[in-house]
């Protein structure tokens, strides 16, 4: 039965509020990470649960990243399903052996004889002013590598119910946050994230792409923090006459693949827009799938926005200048008219 | 527990089937030698010499105790029970291999035993604390054990895993095998300290230096150390000295090691000494001896026989076995 009454949640409270009914309802369910007890979470993903199903379950980790998230792959192959809770994107070069060539690839190299049920989850992106350690995006980085599923919520409807699907997946699920988008008192977030959350559990199914707001003169397609940005830039351009498809990707691994080919039959034109870098990325890849699969359809060579091939820098103009931002989304759709 | 004669006998099994593997690894292989070719190709690392740490440790485990392994992960393979035919099977690249053909002989997975190896050095050891932190939560009284080369005692997860195990009092043992070498370069270069077991020091939890290769010494060790973790006690790092007879990997040319030095290794072998310590204490008699290298010879021609007329995979079973299919949440 869904809920009636409106309820607008926050990001952050919307992925602890998953986490905290998936744990109510399948005692195998457990968190560690650093400060994900008493704390809540740097981020605040895991608010009250400490509080709520105290240290046997949700338990603060020493700094040791190969240690604590090697130590799920061996729980969940003897019964736990664990959600990892790793500070930073940027942090997880100490730990990705653990990753890349364990939790990965074993259900592979296992002939599928083991599984490992993961939730890794990650604060990504930048915007503030923490430089090149504290602010990439990187999920790229793990779609790459086969054996994981990347998830990207951009708003706490689809953070809620995707995480309750990362929880529920027998596989390891990257599980990407981003930091302007939680709803944290101390960090710029965008309110367009703040949506109406059902109070009962939810799965959003991974590999199903959303239209964020229909179009039928260009798509944008997109995932994560971009969503909201390239949403408001849809709304602004109406003004102008220019009809402008979001499409909101929510997984990269799945993806959904239908979903960017339908949109170019409707549209015929589409710009990439990705917080991640340009080379090798996310962008590269959403553009080589429309020239295998769409070529036909376009009417205009695709154009990617991304972070440029340099490290996220400090200054809040260099930065400022580094991240897409709707203006630029703006601008490169108006450019893509003509 | 296994009485000693079973001892002697799974130590004469491992040696006869890493001995059998040397010869099946060197089939199409000559006049020049490819790491490629042949009925079974890769990497080879074999464990004969190593049969001490393996029994004397695994003879104290129970089917759901879990053990990690690494690159070099027959002996502990075979001492924890996994199906020696599909594992044979697995080594050739064989649908009947434990992992039809994914794995190989640095990745073979056997759940119903609770065995698993990487080929990362010192991968295992976050893993094995995981396990025994979900044997805790569970209130079961499982163990788990990590093996690894004292080259893995230099790496970061092994001072991670101490730290945390210590911490979580989590019912593991850390097995590190000191066989001197990590490929090429000896302990004495590589780690600042003689016994790596002194190290169990700094996370506030036993450790213990096993000398000689002796099988009996790891036993003693190794019941300890299991019967305290099953206790709830917490961890125990131990160090197991002993002896590789082939090079780090097949086709190793050793030249970073003095004919001398092997020759040695091999007059200590471990196995002769234990056949001659039964024989004199009468738990052994010499009729029991030839009995147990026929049936450990069948056993092992068994299973290469198995591996050989196993079908080769279909390419397109390539593309399969990525992720778990379904959704495992209730």
């Amino acid at each position: 039965m869904s809920t009636t009454t409106i309820r607008k949640l926050t990001m952050a409270r919307a992925i602890s509020e998953a986490i905290a009914q998936e744990m109510d309802r399948d005692p195998s369910v457990m968190v560690w990470g650093e400060d994900v007890g008493a704390y809540g979470g740097i981020f605040g993903a895991t608010q009250g649960l400490y509080q709520q199903f105290g240290h046997d379950r949700v338990i603060d980790t020493p700094i040791s990243e190969s240690g604590f998230i090697g130590a799920a792959v061996g729980a969940s192959t003897e019964g736990l399903r664990p959600i990892v809770e790793l500070m930073f994107v940027d942090f997880f070069g100490v730990a990705m052996d653990q990753i890349y060539n364990q939790l990965a690839k074993n259900h592979y190299m296992s002939g599928g004889s083991v599984s490992h049920p993961v939730v890794l989850m990650t604060a990504i992106g930048g915007g503030y002013s923490d430089a090149a350690q504290h602010s990439q995006t990187l999920y790229s980085l793990f779609a790459h590598v086969p054996g994981l599923k990347v998830v990207v919520p951009s708003n706490a409807y689809d953070a809620k119910g995707l995480m309750v699907s990362a929880i529920r997946d027998d596989n390891p699920v990257m599980y990407f946050f981003h930091k302007g988008l939680l709803g944290l008192g101390w960090m710029p977030s965008d309110d367009w994230a703040e949506v109406h959350v059902p109070e009962e559990s939810y799965e959003v199914p991974f590999g199903k792409a959303r239209v964020a707001g229909e179009g039928t003169d260009i798509s944008v397609i997109t995932i994560g923090a971009m969503v909201p940005k390239a949403a408001r830039v849809r709304e602004q351009l109406q003004q102008e006459g220019i009809s402008v498809e979001v499409i909101d990707l929510r997984t990269l691994v799945p993806l959904d693949k239908q979903a960017i080919v339908d949109t170019v039959k409707k549209t015929h034109r589409v710009l990439i827009v990705d917080e991640d870098y340009r080379s090798f990325g996310m962008s590269g890849e959403v553009a080589a799938i429309l020239a295998e699969d769409a070529l036909d359809y376009l009417e205009f060579p695709v154009k990617r926005l991304a972070v440029p091939d340099i490290p996220i820098p400090y200054s809040r103009v260099l930065e400022q200048a580094t991240i897409p931002s709707a203006d630029k989304i703006a601008q490169t759709i108006r450019g893509m008219m003509d | 527990m296994d009485s000693y004669a079973d001892m002697y006998r799974m130590m004469c099994l491992i040696r006869f089937y890493e001995n059998r593997m040397a010869e099946v690894y060197a089939e199409g292989k000559s006049p020049l030698f490819s790491i490629a070719a042949g009925p079974v190709p890769g990497e080879m690392h074999l464990a004969a010499g190593q049969e001490p740490v393996a029994v004397g440790v695994i003879r104290h485990l129970r089917r759901d105790d879990v053990v990690t392994a690494p690159h070099r992960p027959h002996h502990f393979a075979i001492a924890k029970g996994i199906d020696l035919r599909r594992m044979t099977a697995e080594i050739f690249g064989r649908t009947a291999g434990l992992s039809h053909g994914k794995g190989g002989h640095m990745h073979l997975f056997d759940p119903a035993v609770h065995f698993s190896c990487s080929g990362i050095v010192g991968a295992g050891f976050p893993p094995a604390v995981g396990a025994a932190f979900a044997f805790r939560r569970q209130h079961r009284d499982s163990v788990a054990v990590a093996f690894a080369g004292e080259g893995a005692a230099n790496q970061g997860t092994f001072h991670e895993s101490l730290n945390l195990a210590a911490l979580w009092k989590a019912p593991v043992i850390f097995v590190i095998e000191d066989n001197h070498y990590a490929i090429s370069v000896p302990k004495e270069q590589s780690t600042a300290i003689a016994n790596n077991s002194d190290r169990a020091q700094a996370y506030g939890i036993p450790g213990v230096f096993v000398r000689g290769n002796d099988v009996l010494a790891v036993s003693e060790a190794a019941s300890e150390a299991v019967a305290r973790a099953r206790a709830g006690k917490g961890p125990t790092l131990l160090e197991i000295e002993t002896t590789r007879f082939y090079g780090h990997f097949q086709g190793d040319a050793e030249t970073y090691l003095g004919a001398e030095e092997k020759e040695k290794w091999r007059q200590s072998d471990p196995i002769p000494q234990f056949r001659d310590y039964l024989l004199a204490h009468h738990l052994l008699t010499p009729d029991d001896d030839a009995a147990i290298q026929t049936e450990v010879a069948e056993l092992v021609e068994d299973a290469i026989a198995y591996a050989r007329q196993s079908p080769e995979p279909q390419p397109a079973d390539a593309l399969t076995d990525v992720f778990a299919p379904s959704l495992g949440g209730k």
